[in-house]
């Protein structure tokens, strides 16, 4: 059996590991599925755990090693969110709706991880319909965060957070429409990365807001990522806002120097509701920037502030289009014995529904409804345009933005559940990114109180591969990286 | 913008949501908190501003008339609450 080490390693590592034959695919998911059933009854990562499938996929993948015909990521056991759907297996996207649905189809995402022969470990946990900051909104109940099991993990990825950080799986996919891959990723010390709008297909993931949602990497180092990224990006005829756009290997240029990049900090960034511990972090983290040769300069970026309403109406407007097809007719909850069709749509939709996802469908209803669409949806939209502008004219000066992922470490399980706008807050830094459809990142940067702090990256749209870069040269002088929890 | 209780209920409606007696009064104080954030963006100039549909004004791809799907009426359908030869059950709509 492979010792405790084996689950410090990188995947290039493991990958060398499986190929030299010092480890078995087959040894590796079963000491993975141990470690699950160990830590995972009190972390919650996993709402669905699939041993068989999984030590099916590892006797395959030993096979298709043996043959010589492995990828880099052949037999490395994976967990995936549980909103990619995965043929035969229950695919609930946190939600009560879902909880009795088998995917009859595979989403191009896990498809490509199959077909790379990579191991599913089983479906992860997150905020229903991916709705939330806290992974607090799941059916299936709360995550833990693996450095203090008091603690939120972030969402709505905290289950792939979780998962990554406590070495339950090698690494994970999680998605991004507000911030979902990359504050989970800074809360819980790992490295997380959405793509630019249209990089990876969202065929068979469920939607919650099309225009924002994006499918990316969480996983341990920017290099880990970055060959978690050649699975995951590419074109697929089968999503209509794919970009047919060739693919770089996101691992060619990780080694590329740092001198001369440019740097720029947005002053709206570094404002009134950032915790000055969590500044602190990013501004040391700027500091070794500098040592490696970059320079440094304030921006602005003057819209942030309204970020967060715009973002509030388009989500929700989105989300109360895309989740009409949960009506209790083709797949998903039935009431029992409803009277007529209204009262079965109705009485589905109200149990299947926990209370965020009702509250973000009925604010998006109402911002579409007669009367108020310009108002709302209109003006968001125009201020959306803004918001992008801002970051195209940033970008002509500077090569990437940087600063707080989040503007706090995880707080504790409970602390916000019933106030909607303190958590939406807890979004600001993370959500323009999606409104204007650009690439970020969170890195490891430091800690605060036992606690994981990330440095946001952001890049100018399809840069992922500078995103990777910035990020690993980072990693090389810096071991935020390879921290990990107590006790795990 | 005011919400109130007529107004989350006319809403709940519209979306095809029951919502119940208990959840009412909560919903109605997080809603209105939430219309009072994105009011918020009322104080932004955006008169000449067009508004931006996609991030990086992708148009949607056309691709040619073909069938590409598999008839998979009886897998599609195992997920189904009530099936009957292979149509959907419902509650009677026309007496």
């Amino acid at each position: 059996m492979p010792n405790t080490s084996v689950y410090e390693k990188s995947l290039a590592e493991l990958s060398r590991s499986l190929k030299a034959g010092e480890v078995s695919s087959v040894e590796l998911t079963q000491s993975y599925l141990d470690r699950i059933n160990t830590f995972d009854n009190d972390l919650n990562a996993f709402i669905t755990v699939c041993p068989d499938l999984a030590l099916e996929q590892a006797k395959a993948a030993d096979e298709r090693i043996v043959a010589g015909q492995a990828t880099p990521l052949t037999g490395i056991p994976l967990a995936h969110k549980d909103i990619f759907c995965t043929e035969g297996i229950k695919t609930s996207c946190g939600s009560k709706m879902l909880d009795n649905f088998i995917a009859p189809y595979e989403s191009t995402v896990t498809a490509n991880f199959k077909a790379a022969g990579t191991v599913n470990l089983g479906k992860l946990n997150m905020d229903e319909f991916a709705m939330g900051g806290s992974n607090e909104n799941s059916f299936y109940g709360p995550v833990k965060n693996p450095w203090n099991r008091d603690m939120i993990p972030g969402g709505s990825s905290g289950g792939s957070a979780t998962a990554v950080a406590a070495r339950l799986a090698a690494a994970a996919t999680g998605t991004d429409t507000g911030g979902s891959i990359r504050q989970p990723a800074s809360m819980c010390g790992i490295t997380g990365l959405k793509p630019t709008y249209g990089r990876v297909s969202r065929w068979g993931m469920i939607a919650f807001a099309s225009s924002l949602d994006q499918a990316g990497p969480m996983a341990r180092s920017a290099e880990d990522a970055a060959m978690m990224l050649n699975i995951m990006a590419g074109f697929d005829p089968k999503d209509s806002t794919c970009m047919d756009r060739a693919v770089p290997d996101y691992t060619a240029t990780l080694n590329e120097p740092l001198k001369g990049l440019r740097i720029g900090l947005p002053k709206e960034y570094f404002a009134e509701g950032l915790d000055s511990r969590v500044e602190q972090v990013v501004r040391d983290a700027i500091a070794e920037y500098k040592k490696l040769g970059a320079t440094v300069k304030e921006i602005s970026l003057p819209q942030t502030h309204h970020c967060v309403a715009a973002y509030y109406v388009i989500a929700p407007a989105e989300a109360s289009a895309n989740l009409s097809r949960f009506d209790g007719v083709r797949f998903g909850h039935r009431c029992e014995d409803p009277t007529d069709l209204e009262d079965l749509y109705k009485r589905s939709r109200g149990e299947g529904f926990g209370s965020e996802v009702k509250n973000r469908i009925m604010v998006g209803a109402y911002a579409l409804s007669a009367g108020y669409y310009d108002a709302y949806y209109a003006k968001a939209q125009k201020l959306r345009r803004m918001i992008r502008d801002d970051f195209l004219k940033a970008f002509e000066d500077v090569d990437v933005i940087m600063g707080p992922t989040a503007p706090t470490p995880a707080f504790p399980i409970g602390s916000k559940a019933d106030d909607p706008v303190a958590m939406y807050l807890g979004d600001i830094f993370t959500i323009s990114t999606n409104l204007a459809g650009l690439p970020g990142m969170s890195v490891p940067a430091g800690m605060v109180d036992g606690l994981p702090v990330g440095l946001q990256i952001i890049a100018p749209h399809f840069e992922e591969a500078r995103l990777l870069n910035v990020g690993h040269q980072f990693q090389l002088v810096t071991d935020w990286h390879q921290q990990k929890p107590e006790a795990i | 913008m005011a919400i109130d209780r007529s107004t989350v209920e006319s809403v709940a409606h519209l979306a095809r949501l029951s919502i119940s007696e208990d959840e009412v009064r909560q919903t109605t104080e997080q809603i209105t908190a939430i219309m009072g954030l994105i009011d918020e963006m009322q104080a932004v100039d955006t008169n000449g501003i067009d508004p931006l549909a996609h991030p990086l004004d992708a148009v949607q791809r056309l691709r040619a008339d073909e069938v590409t799907e598999s008839n998979q009426r009886e897998k599609l359908q195992n997920n189904a609450p009530a099936t009957e030869d292979g149509l959907f059950l419902v509650p009677k709509v026309i007496e």
